[in-house]
């Protein structure tokens, strides 16, 4: 039960982003000046507080949404050209998003699957690789059952599983743990450091925990309440992989209390 | 209500309807030629069917209404997906659609008739004409109302315009295309029946009249009899699709 692990890890350069929306007549300058190297193999967390265009800014990394200006830079390649999103460019990403979004038509193995299905896999090995995943994510065994047969804690996994069925290089996340209890979401917080870690993919992740933040990152991004700029870019160097435990060390409780810091001073 | 109650009280319900019909045709001394007693038209029923004529009228009508149901399954779809999918064509072609629709249908069975005759093609094409708009406008609702997170994953999958259709839009489409259909199931009996009724010498609706025409009104209630189980079990076949075509769904799941 391994991920196919990349060949090599694939960074990510974002250059002068910036996004306004049009509402009614005014605009809104919701994101600006986001200029940020993202290692390969990195894990990067975007934090702050609501509205303050963090989900904008993923969006617009899985190529969900083209900025106003500035540029996305995969792997050496552009996401956009024109108003054309670059195919090759795509095949790199994988996105979880803040509800699972299983397609409740499909047994957890076919959605799991379905990224392979669009590249034309055949049913065998799409059928192998949808077990291993469900295996790398604790789901061994559901690989029949429909979504709504699931808890939302399993549902998520089998998100996780989907994103990464296609050995995606990046690894897109939006509040995937934000509908879970406290416990649940501690697990699946040790349960994706793990699978990062096995698969050494790239992973950007948003959240709104603080806790989360310090607990998953490389690097955390503080963004600024609206329009969101870059605030804050703090390294977290604790030890991997980090146990529950580490929550309780000293260095982890600085490293929170100091974002909590900052991020009141906007309140 | 638990499952066996209504079991027993379906039945009971029945009985009770037909033990007051009875009783008010013997209070007020109805004419059999008016409302004829439940035990007559049992009896009338039962002649019919031993008449083998009377197999011949059924099957008639069971292949104009199934026949023009499919016409309007295949069709509803097809135009459901196309205006679900291209909002131009629907703005443009929707209020030709709902004019046709508004249009009396029956008013136009004689015209039917003069273009495809009285045999079954013109009860066939009724029968199409007045199933496939339900089928149309479920086809279309299901298609506009994909989940938002839905399409973004296929967004983010980069899937084209066909698989999305295939894997998302025709399958979250299926509960509303069904509840479509047991619309029309119901719809396209009526409309051969109304299309035998107004012309033509064969199927169940020539029979009622017949009957009435030749007073036998007993047996005229009978054919009304059979109507209704053959319209009951075709309509029970299409509810029962769903459990093959959305077992996923949660109609199916919570044993609808």
């Amino acid at each position: 039960m391994t991920v196919h692990k990349p060949a090599s890890s694939v960074g990510i350069k974002l250059k002068g982003i910036e996004q306004r929306y049009k509402v009614r007549n005014s605009e809104v300058l919701a994101l600006t000046g986001v200029n940020l190297d993202i290692g390969a193999g990195e894990f990067l967390v975007l934090l702050g507080p609501s509205g303050c265009g963090k989900t904008t800014l993923l969006r617009i990394i899985a190529g969900l949404l083209r900025p106003t200006s500035g540029s996305v830079e995969v792997g050496g390649q552009q996401l956009w050209s024109g108003d054309q999103r670059n195919d090759a460019v795509m095949q790199e990403l994988g996105v979880v998003f803040q509800d699972a979004n299983l397609f409740p038509w499909m047994t957890i193995e076919d959605n799991i699957a379905l990224p392979l299905k669009l590249r034309g896999v055949p049913k065998a090995q799409r059928r192998k690789r949808a077990a291993e995943l469900c295996a790398l994510v604790g789901i061994a065994g559901f690989e029949k059952r429909w979504p709504r047969e699931l808890s939302g804690g399993m549902r998520q996994r089998a998100a996780i599983a989907r994103a990464l069925s296609r050995d995606p290089h990046i690894l897109l996340m939006d509040e995937p743990f934000g509908a879970l209890d406290a416990m649940t979401r501690d697990q699946m917080n040790l349960e994706l450091q793990r699978i990062w870690m096995e698969s050494g993919c790239t992973v950007i992740l948003v959240t709104h925990s603080i806790r989360e933040a310090v607990f998953l990152a490389d690097r955390v991004l503080l963004l600024s309440p609206r329009p969101g700029r870059m605030d804050t870019l703090r390294t977290i160097d604790i030890a991997r992989p980090r146990t529950i435990y580490a929550q309780s060390t000293p260095e982890f409780q600085t490293h929170e209390i100091e974002l909590r810091q900052r991020l009141d001073t906007f309140a | 209500m638990s499952r066996s109650a209504s079991w027993l009280i379906t039945p009971l319900l029945l009985a009770g309807i037909v033990l007051v019909w009875e009783a008010y045709v013997r209070a007020f001394n109805v004419s059999s030629f008016i409302l004829p007693p439940p035990l007559e038209v049992w009896r009338a029923t039962v002649v019919l069917m031993q008449d083998p004529r009377t197999y011949w009228h059924i099957w008639i009508t069971l292949l104009e209404t199934v026949a023009g149901f499919a016409i309007a399954v295949v069709v509803g779809i097809v135009f459901g997906g196309l205006l679900g999918k291209i909002q131009t064509l629907e703005r443009t072609l929707n209020p030709l659609i709902v004019g046709l629709q508004v249009m009396p249908k029956v008013a136009l069975i004689p015209l039917f008739i003069v273009w495809f005759g009285f045999g079954v093609t013109s009860k066939i094409v009724l029968a199409a004409v007045i199933a496939f708009f339900p089928i149309m406008t479920n086809t279309i609702l299901g298609i506009k109302s994909v989940e938002r997170g839905h399409r973004e994953v296929m967004q983010a999958l980069n899937a084209g315009r066909w698989a999305t259709f295939v894997n998302v839009e025709l399958p979250n489409s299926m509960p509303f295309i069904l509840t479509g259909m047991e619309v029309g199931i119901v719809l396209a009996t009526i409309g051969a029946i109304v299309g035998e009724y107004l012309g033509g010498n064969q199927g169940l609706g020539y029979m009622a009249v017949a009957t009435l025409n030749a007073f036998d009104v007993k047996s005229m209630f009978g054919v009304i009899l059979l109507l209704t189980i053959l319209g009951l079990v075709l309509y029970f076949l299409v509810v029962m699709l769903r459990r093959f075509v959305t077992p996923w769904h949660e109609s199916v799941a919570s044993g609808r």
